[in-house]
């Protein structure tokens, strides 16, 4: 008798640690007309406590040195190569051929790396000393707006959403993402992968579910610096636009489309999570001559 | 005397602190500067016990303890002294009559420092009175962070007097709730100044208490003034020191800031309640080379 | 001066030798060119020793290169750059400096007791400071290999084709590094040549590099001595020249591609001002004056060999300075404990004791530690003098060794104009509690680095070079790409 398999119980990531929804539901995740597995259903109390883990994450991450950073986005793309076949599998297992699936690993694997690269590189790029009239050193730089909720995008299960995952944690935040409802798998495996990768807990936190159930606290918590959603639902980003003007979170709308592009890589993409602090510090005018900057 | 301004201390930069720090962390103390150090640490501890439960029972094992830290290994040194509430003085003092361990007692309200000049004195009295050797005041960190350190200097200076010569008086700046470097060093030098014997960290009721960077400026403050008057005052990190291979740091610190004169527990001293476990098995496994366990070791 | 109480620094507890294993690793007897990805005897047939200088033991033998060695590696260069490298996409170049960067650091304790062996410094900077530096730097230009367009945006930023480097025997790795890592990036492909003190890690370098599978001649590593790095330098295919090393030399390379279309940038020597104010914070500052003037045996271009001290602080300045140089240990490069190693080679040790010479016979007043030598070796006590004027030889030249020049200043103006009195601008350091002090010194100095109440602190992503003679062209940071690329 041939041996018989243990199926995978698929689970959601919060502070670092694997629980099961909160709420005990699940819904099913169905592909060529089959149940491949009961992914689970998040509730707003799933929602609050991923939100606990990311804002408690958030200090200790962007203050963390854009060298450290750098070097654990890389180490998440090492360890993903190391486990490509389970994604490829897993990718298969929702409908995509395999040459598709193979090109979307090693694509989100490089994409990593991009990002890896920007974490000390893009402060360089976006700061400025500003000459103002006076004896002053002013300068500006780029600092993390905060905790980011994410609907991650519902047709690119992996590539789209380690494309928003990495290039919001690059610029020193930390999300909460709501995986694509039925390309989830991915997702969760992935959460596996960040769990094994230097990444400190609460970073990053994914849960499944359902993207109208979750929107009203997503777009509202006030805990909440930023939202990022990736489609073009009119009605859906009416709404995000509404609630989000209660704490003037930031919203960014991204295109749920064709993850593969190049224009997914860019360091504009970090900067959708950043806002300017300008400092201003005399100079003192002692020694004759005027100074200045 | 020349009025001396407190809100004047030297400058620390907690950068360069921290760069300093990583120079002695980044130590190796091997083999026998080890050992040697290991014995140096046990015979610097001061054995504490301040918790609202301590019972005389309890005093007592922990004066045993403090002159057999392991019967087994032949040879140790007993450590510096016991650390009690005042009201276990006598108990400890006669539990150690001719052991060559000290009685030290906190007092003056500890561990807040919240009460009035009256009840400091009397609790210093009691402590002194009953035959303490030393006395662990805290200082008034309300007045201090308010600026008023006359208050802070004469408040110390008062208890010094109450102390009398024999008494040595270790100042607690509790430095977890001082804030910044700079004020540790402007406690320091306040406590030196009014008379001192030792300046300690913390009381231990308080996170953070000791820790390399404070113990280094404190040092450095401790260094200053015996520039200035050539009179050596004691340090005493307490709190938080539970490894002996922090405890080893803390005593290369010392040699290479104030030199092998402050090497001995005349003055410097550690306050711990589980340091000495920790020596004893990394003693033993020097001797033994195995690596060993707690459950061989007699706990207070 | 008020008198004050000494501190005796004399113990009965002492640090038991705690010296750094070397048997994780076996170095080879004989160390051959590293040319088109192979390990190559060198055409012409010759192979010098390389010591130990902490015992003038020799380490082993090492290939020198002549002009045929050196055709080879430009040919192999060129046909890498013109055949693969070019051709590449920036992210899979990117991908290959990352492993560069990743193998360094799984090899990081072989490659710091081995650059301790052969340079003589101490091994807890070998092992804290040049080598997960030298990782760091690959790791930051990895990142940039893909990014291009946006370091010079409407610049259409092109790769120069060969580049040929020259480094010198003081950080022999970093040094390495921070030449292979941008020019990589950038796009170029290289021949490097070690300075012939110091070959070793350099050759560990090109075993990583074969371990991580760059194409054959993208990376070509030679040894030898002057007359080598003359055949890079005069090389008709040699699109750009990196030198680091003494101001003399590059002058000498200057006028050697003048005329030609060969690019160059050149970092040479320094005679930093390090500056402290009677505001600052005086322990700390000691601390930085330790580092600056001692950090790799004053081997350092950039070391704060001149200090400055505000006069109202100097003699507690002073007092705090020498406590501090007895607690420096000195010895065995490869005892954990050791501050101050040996001095690199029996050359530099004469120049720096012909300096010292100098600097009693002109008046100054010179203290040392006592502390024991090692009998075999080159060594050098760390030294100070005070009593020094600004035309004083040893508050001008570049010493390259742990001596330091003391002066007094009174007041701003005065330190500002003493401190850029010199044909060098490498670096400068400040002291002072406040800020505002801080940029007006910044602003005044002309210097290519300024550390502020810190000093030689070294990032990947921080450009490093110099003003005036201490040469031209940044290392570290965006601005480190600019060197090996050219625009439309």
């Amino acid at each position: 008798m041939s041996r018989i398999e243990v199926l995978k119980t698929y689970k959601i990531y919060i502070g670092g640690s694997f629980p099961r929804t909160e709420s005990g539901r699940y819904y099913p995740l169905i592909a060529n007309k089959k149940t491949v597995a009961n992914m689970c259903l998040s509730s707003v109390k799933d929602f609050r406590n991923a939100v606990v883990a990311a804002r408690g994450a958030q200090g200790g991450w962007s203050h963390k040195t854009a060298y450290n950073r750098c070097q654990i986005l890389y180490r998440i793309a090492e360890v993903l190569e190391g486990r490509k076949a389970q994604f490829v599998e897993e990718l298969e297992l929702q409908g995509s051929t395999k040459a598709k699936a193979q090109q979307e690993v090693d694509l989100s694997i490089d994409r990593l790396i991009y990002y890896a690269g920007w974490c000390d590189k893009y402060t360089q790029l976006y700061s400025t000393v500003n000459p103002v009239s006076g004896s002053f050193f002013n300068f500006s730089v780029p600092e993390p707006t905060g905790v980011v909720s994410v609907f991650a995008p519902q047709k690119s299960g992996l590539l789209g959403l380690v494309t928003q995952i990495a290039s919001i944690i690059a610029g020193g935040n930390t999300c909460v993402v709501l995986a694509a409802e039925q390309l989830a798998l991915c997702a969760v495996t992935f959460a596996e992968v960040l769990a094994t990768s230097d990444v400190p807990g609460g970073v990053v936190n994914i849960l499944t579910g359902n993207q109208t159930e979750l929107l009203t606290q997503f777009a509202a918590h006030k805990d909440v610096n930023a939202i990022l959603y990736c489609g073009k639902d009119a009605e859906m980003i009416a709404k995000i636009q509404d609630l989000a003007i209660e704490n003037l979170k930031r919203v960014v709308i991204r295109e749920d489309g064709d993850y593969f592009d190049e224009k997914h890589e860019s360091p504009y993409l970090i900067f959708d999570f950043q806002e300017t602090k300008t400092t201003w510090h005399p100079i003192e005018v002692i020694a004759g001559a005027g100074a200045g900057y | 005397m020349k009025q001396i301004d407190f809100s004047n201390s030297p400058r620390i930069d907690q950068v360069g602190i921290e760069d300093r720090i990583a120079r002695i962390t980044a130590r190796s103390i091997k083999k026998e500067s080890k050992m040697q150090g290991l014995l140096m640490a046990l015979n610097m501890i001061d054995l504490t016990t301040l918790e609202g439960a301590d019972t005389e029972e309890k005093v007592k094992q922990l004066c045993f303890k403090a002159h057999h830290l392991h019967d087994d290994i032949p040879g140790l040194p007993t450590t510096a002294a016991v650390c009690v509430y005042p009201n276990f003085v006598k108990l400890a003092v006669n539990e150690l009559k001719g052991t060559g361990v000290k009685v030290a007692a906190v007092a003056t309200a500890f561990p807040s420092g919240q009460s009035s000049a009256e009840i400091k004195l009397l609790d210093t009295k009691m402590a002194v009175d009953n035959g303490a050797d030393e006395v662990d005041m805290v200082i008034s960190r309300g007045k201090f962070h308010s600026g008023d350190y006359n208050f802070v200097f004469d408040e110390i200076a008062m208890i010094k007097e109450a102390c009398g010569k024999n008494v040595r008086l270790k100042v607690i700046l509790e430095t977890g709730e001082i804030g910044t470097l700079d004020k540790v060093r402007q406690a320091s030098d306040i406590a030196m100044y009014a008379g001192a014997d030792f300046i300690k960290t913390s009381t231990g009721k308080i996170k953070p208490a000791a820790t390399l960077p404070v113990t280094l400026v404190m040092l450095e403050a401790i260094r200053d003034y015996y520039y200035k008057t050539g009179i050596m005052i004691g340090m005493k990190p307490a709190g938080g020191i539970s490894t002996s291979k922090l405890a080893l740091q803390y005593l290369l610190m010392v040699k290479e800031t104030l030199g092998g004169k402050w090497l001995t527990n005349e003055y410097f001293r550690f306050g711990a309640s589980s340091l000495a476990n920790d020596v004893l098995l990394q003693i033993a496994k020097q001797q033994s080379g195995i690596y060993q366990s707690n459950d061989y070791f007699s706990k207070v | 001066m008020k008198k004050t109480h000494k501190i005796d620094f004399s113990s009965d507890w002492n640090l038991a030798p705690a010296p750094e294993s070397t048997t994780h690793f076996k170095l080879k007897d004989t160390y051959d060119l590293f040319i088109n990805g192979k390990f190559v005897a060198p055409k012409s047939g010759k192979y010098f020793d390389t010591i130990n200088p902490a015992n003038e033991k020799v380490l082993a033998k090492v290939a020198e290169a002549n002009e045929a060695d050196i055709d080879s590696a430009v040919k192999a260069a060129r046909k890498a750059y013109d055949t693969v490298w070019s051709k590449l996409s920036g992210k899979e170049r990117g991908k290959y400096i990352y492993r560069i960067a990743r193998i360094i650091q799984e090899r990081a304790r072989e490659f710091a007791v081995v650059e301790t062996l052969n340079g003589g410094k101490a091994i807890r900077e070998s092992r804290d400071v040049d080598v997960p530096l030298a990782a760091a730097h690959f790791f930051y230009y990895a990142g940039w290999a893909d990014k291009l367009e946006y370091a010079f945006p409407n610049r259409k930023p092109k790769a120069l084709g060969v580049a040929g480097q020259i480094i010198p025997w003081n950080f022999p790795l970093l040094m390495a590094a921070w030449k292979i890592a941008p020019a990589l990036a950038a796009g170029n492909t290289v021949v490097i040549k070690s300075s012939e003190t110091t070959p070793l890690t350099a050759y560990l370098l090109a075993e990583v590099i074969q371990e991580a599978g760059l194409p054959a001649g993208v990376v070509n590593i030679v040894s030898g001595a002057g007359l080598t790095g003359s055949f890079i330098v005069n090389h008709p295919d040699v699109d750009k020249i990196a030198f680091t090393g003494s101001t003399a030399v590059g002058k000498i390379i200057m006028k050697a591609i003048a005329g030609t279309p060969k690019k160059s940038t050149m970092e040479l020597g320094g005679k930093a001002a390090n500056i402290i104010f009677e505001d600052a914070a005086l322990d700390q500052a000691v601390e930085g004056i330790v580092n600056g003037i001692f950090f790799n045996q004053g081997h350092v271009c950039c070391a704060g060999s001149r200090l400055y001290v505000q006069e109202s602080v100097f003699d507690v300045v002073v007092q705090k300075l020498k406590d501090r140089m007895n607690s420096l240990n000195v010895g065995d490069p490869l005892d954990k404990n050791t501050d101050i190693g040996a001095i690199n080679s029996k050359k530099q040790l004469e120049t720096i004791a012909k300096y010292i010479e100098i600097g009693k016979n002109e008046g100054a007043e010179m203290y040392q530690p006592s502390c024991d030598l090692p009998s075999k070796g080159f060594w050098c006590r760390p030294t100070i003098f005070t009593k020094v004027s600004q035309s004083n030889r040893i508050a001008q030249e570049e010493i390259f060794g742990p001596v330091l020049a003391i002066q007094t200043f009174r007041t701003v103006d005065e330190v500002i104009e003493k401190a850029n009195n010199t044909p060098y601008g490498l670096s400068a350091g400040v002291w002072t509690d406040k800020g505002s002090k801080i940029f007006n010194m910044t602003s005044q100095m002309r210097a290519g680095v300024v550390w502020a109440n810190t000093f030689n602190k070294f990032d990947p992503a921080s450009p490093f070079g110099g003003y005036k003679e201490s040469g031209f062209g940044r290392e570290g940071g965006v601005h480190g790409l600019e060197a090996y690329l050219k625009f439309e």
